[in-house]
Formats: C-alpha cells, sequence, structure tokens
C-alpha cells in the first residue's frame, strides 16, 4: 500500500506519521532529537513505519470478528515483545561500547550491572506492558536503571561513580548516533518467539492464538509499505535529508495538523522546546496570520525542562504539583536562565513549591497571550499543540486566561497534539506534487 | 561590501565614496568646514554651497555595520556608560570616533565644525548631538520641523523652517566658512538634485514590471547611498543615476531580475513590499532569505527616509530654501502613522505585490511603534497577511538568524498556498 510520510524535526523531539491515502494516521514515530538529525529522522521514520505495521497488524487480526475482541490484546502482546527486542538490541550495543571504553579495573563491574540491566529487562517483558511510555527514550530508560546500579557499585566501592557514568554518557552517544537495526524486518522473527513464549505460558492465550498471529504476521510482513512522498518540517527541517521543495515551515504544518484533528480550528498555540507560535487558520486550515517569538525563547517548553531539573522532578510532575497550589505567586519574568535563581529566592522566602509552580506555569501562558493577541486574538476552536499542551497545569492556566480575556472558547487538546507537525506534513506530502510551492490536492 | 553586484553604477559608487571619504580627508588642510547632520530632511545642497562637506553619521554606522566593525564599537560605547537599551546607531557612532574615527577606506573622519539638526521627528538625534556637542564642543543649529500629523505640509509650516534657515542657519553657515549666502550657487546644486531624484524615480518604478528588474529593498539601498548622502546637487551623483538608470533600462529590456550578492536572481516567485529599515550586520544572509526563495522587493518605505520623491517632490530651484524646507518636512519618518499606511497601501496597490513585510528594529523606538497597527491596519484594506519579523540596525546581538529565516519562509508559503485550491483534509 501507498504511504505519506511526515516528520516534524523540533529542537527536543523527533516525531513522524505514516498516513494512508484515505487520510488516515497508520502509525507514528518518536524519538529524542539527538545531536545528529539525520539519525533522529530515520529512527523516528523507522519507528513510524514499524507502529504502521502493528496496526496493520491489528486490522489484520482484526478481521476475524468472532476473535475481535481479543485482536488488541494479542497485538499489544507483541508489540511488547517487539519493544524488548528493540531494547536488548541497544543494551547490547550499550555494554559493548562501555566495555570497550572502560579500563580492567571496571570491566567486571560493568559485566555484573549490564548483567543486571539485562535480567531487569527480562522480567520486565512479562508485565503485557511495551517498555515504553510517553516521552521516555531508551537513553531514558536504560539511564535510570544504569544510573542506580552505578551508585550501587560505587557505594560498595567496586568502581567510582563518575567513571561509570561518563563510560555511559559517551556509550549512549555512540548508541544514539549509531543505532543498532531497529527495524520490524529485523526484529519481528524474535519478537514472535518471545511473545509466543509470553502466550503460552500466560494467561493471554494458547496455540490458537500464537498461531493466529503467526499468520497475521506473514500477512502484514507481505504487505509492501511504499512510500509514496515524504514532507518534513520543524526546528532542524533544513538539516533534513530532503530536497527544498518537500520541506514546509512548522506553522504551516502545524496550522493544518490543527486542522486535521479539530476541522473547526481558527486559532491555534503551539508551544515548543524552544518557540511559541500562535496562528490563524482559515476554514481549509491555512494559516492567514501568526505571531512567533523573537529571538528570546523565554517561557517556551526548554524553561519547564529546566524548572524540573531545578526541583529534581521529572517533566510530567511538574503540571500535577502546579495544580495542587491555592496561592500562586506572582511572577512576571519568563527568563529561563534566570529561572533557577527566582525559584530558589522564592523557597528561601518560604513559598510552597506548588505555589512557585503555578505562578510559572501562569507566566509562560502570559507570554503566549501576548503572541495570541498580536496574531489576531483567540476565536473559536482555539487549539492547543506541542509538548506544553501535556501539562495540565500550562493548560489550566490558558483556560482561566482565554476566559479572562475573549471568553467562552473551545479549547481542543489532541492526546496526539504531539504529532500536530507531523500530522500536517504527511498532508502535505498526499497532497502529491510538492513543487515550487504548488501542491495539488 | 565586498559582496556587491558589480555593474558600471557599482563602481562609480564605489568611485564616488572613495572621493568623498579623499575630500573629507583634506578638508582641513583645505580649510572647509566639515558639518556632521542627519539623512532624513538633510540640506547637503545647502551647507555645499558654502564649500562645507556634510558628514552622516547614520551612514557611517550603518557601513560599520555592514564591515562587521558595528559590534566592537557598540562595546566601546557600553563601556564609555551607554545602556544596552540605547539606539545602536548612536553607541555605533559613539564607538567608532572614540576609537579614532576611522571611516570605511581607512582614513580619519574630521571632527565636526557644525551639528546640523534639520530634522527633529527623530528624538534621539537631538540627545545624539548633544553627546557630540559635549564631545566636540562645536556649535549646534537645530531646525525645528514640524511633525505631519495629517500628511500635509501647510503655508505656515514651510514659512515656519524657512525662516529658522535664514536666521539661524545661513548665518552660522556664513559665519563658519567665511563666505556669503549665494542662492544662484545653491540654485544650480537643486537643480541637480531634481535630475538625479528624476532618474531614481524611474529606476524604482522600474519594479512595477514582471519580473521587476531591480530589488526595491535590498538593492534599493544602494541606489539611495549617494542621493541620501553627500552627492545629492553635484554633477557627480546626477551622473551616477544617469547610469543607473540606463542600466536598469537594459535590465528591463531583456527582461532580467534583479542582481543579488549572489548573481542574477531565480524565477521572480513573491513580490513584496517592506516597511522598516533592514539588518545591516547580517545585511548580506538577510538578502539571502528572501532571493533564495524567489521574493522581490518592489516597493519599500525605508528607501523614502531620505526624501519621498516618488510622490511627486523634487528639490526645486526656482524656490530655494522654500523648497529645502518642503524636503525636510515631507521625508518619511516625519509622517504620521495614517500617512505611511496610506503610502505602504498604495505600494502594494500599484506594484501589484502579494505581501507586506514589517521589519520592526529594537533600536528605534520612534520608527517601530505602531508597526503592527499598521500591519493589522494594511490586512484590513488590501486584504493580504502581513509579516512581521524583529532584529536590529546594527547590533548583532539583535539578529537571530534562525529565528528570521523561520517566519521569513513560513510567511512565504503561507502567501504561495494562497494561490492555490483550497486543500481536502481528511480528518
Amino acid at each position: 500500500m501507498k504511504v505519506w510520510i511526515g516528520i516534524d524535526l523540533g529542537s527536543t523531539t523527533t516525531k513522524a506519521v505514516v498516513m494512508t491515502a484515505a487520510g488516515e494516521i497508520l502509525g507514528r514515530g518518536i524519538t529524542n532529537s539527538r545531536s545528529n538529525y539525520d539519525v533522529a529522522c530515520a529512527v523516528a521514520r523507522e519507528d513510524a513505519m514499524t507502529t504502521a505495521r502493528f496496526e496493520l497488524l491489528r486490522q489484520a487480526v482484526d478481521a476475524d470478528p468472532e476473535r475481535a475482541p481479543r485482536a488488541a490484546a494479542l497485538v499489544r502482546a507483541l508489540h511488547h515483545a517487539f519493544r524488548g527486542e528493540q531494547y536488548a538490541r541497544q543494551l547490547e550495543a550499550l555494554a559493548t561500547s562501555c566495555l570497550a571504553a572502560a579500563g580492567a579495573p571496571e570491566r567486571p563491574v560493568l559485566e555484573d550491572l549490564f548483567a543486571a540491566l539485562r535480567a531487569a529487562a527480562g522480567a520486565a517483558s512479562g508485565d503485557g506492558e511495551a517498555p515504553r511510555s510517553g516521552g521516555e527514550f531508551f537513553r531514558d530508560l536504560a539511564g535510570s536503571s544504569y544510573l542506580r546500579l552505578a551508585e550501587e557499585a560505587a557505594r560498595t566501592g567496586a568502581a567510582r561513580f563518575d567513571r561509570l557514568m561518563g563510560l555511559f554518557d559517551r556509550a549512549i552517544l555512540k548508541v544514539e548516533n549509531e543505532p543498532p537495526d531497529l527495524s520490524f524486518a529485523a526484529n519481528i522473527g524474535a519478537a514472535v518467539e518471545r511473545a509466543t513464549a509470553a502466550l503460552t505460558h500466560g494467561e493471554t492465550g494458547g496455540a490458537d492464538d500464537v498461531e493466529r498471529l503467526a499468520t497475521a504476521v506473514r500477512t502484514v510482513f507481505d504487505t509492501p509499505l511504499e512510500e509514496a512522498d515524504s514532507v518534513g518540517t520543524g526546528y532542524g527541517r533544513a538539516r533534513l535529508p530532503f530536497p527544498k521543495e518537500r520541506i514546509r515551515s512548522e506553522i504551516l504544518c502545524h496550522g493544518l495538523g490543527a486542522h486535521y484533528f479539530f476541522p473547526r480550528t481558527t486559532t491555534v498555540l503551539d508551544i515548543g522546546g524552544q518557540d511559541t507560535k500562535a496562528i490563524q487558520l482559515d476554514a481549509a486550515g491555512l494559516v492567514t496570520g501568526f505571531q512567533m517569538n523573537d529571538r528570546c525563547a523565554a517561557g517556551c517548553g526548554r524553561y519547564l525542562g529546566y524548572i524540573a531539573d531545578e526541583m529534581n522532578l521529572g517533566l510530567h510532575e511538574l503540571g500535577p504539583l502546579a495544580r495542587q497550589s491555592r496561592r500562586p505567586v506572582r511572577i512576571a519574568s519568563t527568563c529561563t536562565v534566570f529561572a533557577g535563581a527566582e525559584l530558589r529566592d522564592r523557597l528561601a522566602a518560604g513559598e510552597r513549591r506548588e505555589d512557585i509552580l503555578a505562578g510559572l506555569h501562569r507566566a509562560i501562558i502570559l507570554r503566549a497571550m501576548s503572541l495570541l493577541a498580536r496574531s489576531g486574538g483567540v476565536h473559536d476552536e482555539f487549539t492547543f499543540t506541542g509538548g506544553v499542551a501535556r501539562n495540565s497545569a500550562a493548560l489550566e492556566a490558558l483556560q482561566r486566561l482565554v476566559a479572562e480575556n475573549y471568553g467562552a472558547r473551545t479549547l481542543n487538546v489532541s492526546p496526539d497534539s504531539i504529532y500536530t507537525g507531523a500530522v500536517g506534513a504527511a498532508l502535505f506530502a498526499r497532497r502529491g506534487a510538492v513543487e515550487s510551492g504548488a501542491c495539488a490536492a | 561590501m565586498s559582496a556587491l553586484p558589480r555593474d558600471a553604477a557599482m563602481e562609480r559608487q564605489k568611485a564616488l565614496l572613495a572621493g568623498y571619504f579623499d575630500r573629507l580627508a583634506r578638508a582641513r588642510d583645505e580649510h572647509r568646514p566639515v558639518v556632521y547632520t542627519f539623512v532624513p530632511g538633510n540640506l547637503v545642497e545647502l551647507v555645499a554651497s558654502f564649500g562645507a562637506i556634510p558628514v552622516l553619521p547614520e551612514i557611517n554606522a550603518l557601513q560599520s555595520g555592514m564591515r562587521r566593525r558595528s559590534a566592537d564599537y557598540i562595546a566601546v560605547a557600553e563601556k564609555a556608560g551607554h545602556s544596552e537599551d540605547v539606539c545602536t546607531y548612536v553607541k555605533c557612532d559613539i564607538g567608532m570616533s572614540l576609537s579614532g574615527n576611522v571611516g570605511p577606506t581607512g582614513a580619519v573622519i574630521p571632527e565636526p565644525d557644525l551639528l546640523l539638526l534639520s530634522y527633529t521627528g527623530c528624538f534621539v538625534f537631538m540627545k545624539w548631538f548633544e553627546l557630540l556637542k559635549e564631545r566636540y564642543r562645536c556649535p549646534v543649529v537645530m531646525l525645528h520641523v514640524p511633525y505631519q500629523p495629517d500628511g500635509q505640509v501647510t503655508g505656515a509650516m514651510l514659512e515656519y523652517v524657512v525662516d529658522q534657515m535664514r536666521t539661524r542657519l545661513v548665518p552660522e553657515l556664513e559665519r563658519l566658512s567665511g563666505r556669503r549666502y549665494d542662492e544662484a550657487d545653491l540654485a544650480a546644486r537643486l537643480a541637480l538634485s531634481a535630475r538625479a531624484e528624476e532618474d531614481l524615480v524611474h529606476v524604482l518604478e522600474s519594479a512595477r514590471h514582471r519580473p521587476s528588474p531591480i530589488d526595491a529593498y535590498f538593492g534599493g539601498v544602494y541606489y539611495i547611498g549617494p542621493i541620501f548622502s553627500a552627492f545629492r546637487g553635484t554633477d557627480e551623483g546626477a551622473d551616477y543615476y544617469r547610469v543607473l538608470r540606463e542600466e536598469v533600462d537594459e535590465r528591463l529590456r531583456l527582461g532580467q531580475g534583479p542582481i543579488t550578492p549572489d548573481g542574477p536572481m531565480g524565477e521572480e516567485k513573491i513580490r513584496l513590499v517592506v516597511e522598516g529599515p533592514p539588518n545591516w550586520t547580517s545585511f548580506r544572509e538577510f538578502w539571502k532569505m528572501f532571493a533564495d526563495e524567489g521574493a522581490v522587493v518592489v516597493a519599500s518605505t525605508y528607501t523614502k527616509v531620505g526624501g519621498l520623491y516618488d510622490t511627486g517632490f523634487r528639490h526645486d530651484p526656482g524656490a530655494p530654501l522654500p523648497s529645502l524646507a518642503r524636503y525636510c518636512l515631507g521625508c518619511y519618518t516625519n509622517l504620521g502613522l495614517p500617512s505611511r499606511v496610506d503610502l505602504l497601501e498604495r505600494y502594494i496597490r500599484d506594484y501589484d505585490a502579494d505581501g507586506f513585510v514589517v521589519h520592526s528594529v529594537k533600536s528605534c523606538n520612534s520608527f517601530s511603534a505602531g508597526q503592527l497597527v499598521m500591519l493589522r491596519e494594511l490586512e484590513r484594506r488590501v486584504g493580504l497577511p502581513g509579516g512581521f519579523i524583529e532584529s536590529d540596525l546594527v547590533d548583532p546581538r539583535y539578529f537571530s538568524a534562525s529565528n528570521v529565516k523561520n517566519r521569513l519562509e513560513s510567511y512565504f508559503q503561507m502567501l504561495l498556498q494562497r494561490r492555490l485550491p483550497a486543500p481536502e483534509t481528511a480528518a
């Protein structure tokens, strides 16, 4: 089947979407935007192609109406096993790289450390969930376990902690920039075996399920996914290995993507890692005007990342904590460089963490409100996209300020919000001839 | 300036400038007074009729920007106590002065014998000359030029400015130079000005054609160079514009587009009107952001800050001082927001533009204030979306190439997208 691909090379993450001729999203891929954009792009694309295969797999298993209810669970089990395979491959690459760089005294410590990591990965594959959750990549997953084991090793005096972490930091870059083969073709065989073992021994089914899966896998494997066209967008788009006419501004892509998810969208706010955009759309999803931050990226997503690091919290913990605030602190500055000092000053002054956080979220949204006003205001419907849209406190502050300034507005946030730019790019790709600005539908 | 498109007019301009800086360097020996003055509303013919040589500090500042010297000069000025928020033209000029006042050709620019403020619409100009007065201990003549809130020059305004010329400026120039005011000499200079102005308008209006043979903003800043500075009212200035006109006519005849620093421009895809001055520190990169996308500027307001000749004004040898007064009153920076919007609207329609870009400059509050309001009003009037970018004149710290490029590319793609039938999107 023919598919169209959109890639959004953002400053924090790289997203890819695989779209069908009918305009359905078949696959979504995401990875961290490492120093090598080409690789980030290839990894996200491969990931999207893989999830597309799993979607086809789900449809193939689903095709048997009698057994449909169990289809999702079966495919999930296989997908989980597949992720386990990918994880194992990357873990081996990491081990090889770490051991190659290690000195003789560290080697036995690392052997033990990686044995423990392998064992943990094997155990994790039995819980029915793919070992990857939103926004967490191999670097984060392997890194947190490695860090814990390295701390233990350092406590016993077997090796120095900084030395072990230094080895990890170098090795993870190598694994990220020269990744092992994570493709569907290379890993599905082992994944089927892994899933078969789980299905045979677990409660999720038996030999019958295994046979159905194997048949479906063969069908999907034989379905070629032909890439008809692809379009790239995002902060790093100039670095994409695409010809110029296959590159679209992220403002246009976010507009079209927001229109895809919510066709009545008129105003879009996108807060990404290092820029904030306020976009106005016409009824067809075409951009009629926009404003974005100037050279200063104060108040963008990276600001929250910095605050999270300062507070020793996960990014996803910020929103829920801020929402516990009863008396938000008034903060005007959204300068990321000053954020740490501001935070420490406020904490030293006895302010509560949740009240400071609520103030910081409000400050970010106030800056976005200024851009929205400059772009022409907030009209119905209003769609919020970008990584910050997943932050509940930012969303709450936005809702309140929009209501205060513009009255009642329908505020949309898609669970697939992070893919908005990539969806827009895929839509542009799907429109066919993308030459010199001409894209016939 | 090394990357300029090379043609006869450009070579001639280079020679003009070299000769000018040589003359300046000899000014002391030849006992010629040196008069510092600003571009908008400048009275160079009057100054020259007394044998004095004008120096234009904003031009020096922008040239320092193009020669990548401005960052150092600004640092020198900041070290001397000027705040980061001060106009960067001012700091660049002060920094250059404190660093030996060496001009672009390597020759030292002499100190002023007179500071002539013939335009007061920019409040910073006054402060700038206050600083220079303090430094050089020389006299200042300040003409008060009434602002044009309604875009109308009244008889009373003219009389008011002419009176200040007669009673304040002319006596001071006579005292400095030891020469009497010679109206016939001034008239002869103004006739040369008018000839050059006629040719400049012809060149700027060539952009009405498709494809436009010129870029009326990036190329335009070179075309206005001589007439906005020391060469209005000179034979060599008038000759330059005749040569330029012939060159542009030839390109027009051959159906050629503008010449960019990277050679002849490709297909003209987008025709734009631009409001606001260019960025000088990344001038070439800035131009490339337009040229690479096939965007040609067909009209700009910045090329009118030293005179709005395309609305019909010409220096008039028949009425020398009143015509100079009218010129002072009529420059673009002296117009109120409604007149500026009217002019931009006229450009968008007359030059058949696809869109317009506003370049807001951090350094210049008096020029940038109200630009977003102008943008909205223009969008409403012409039914086209406007693009908005922000940077600075000569402080490289305020030019974020990726940000400006991102906005421009998005804007251009947005304009191109408008030409297509509405896309069908599956939800």
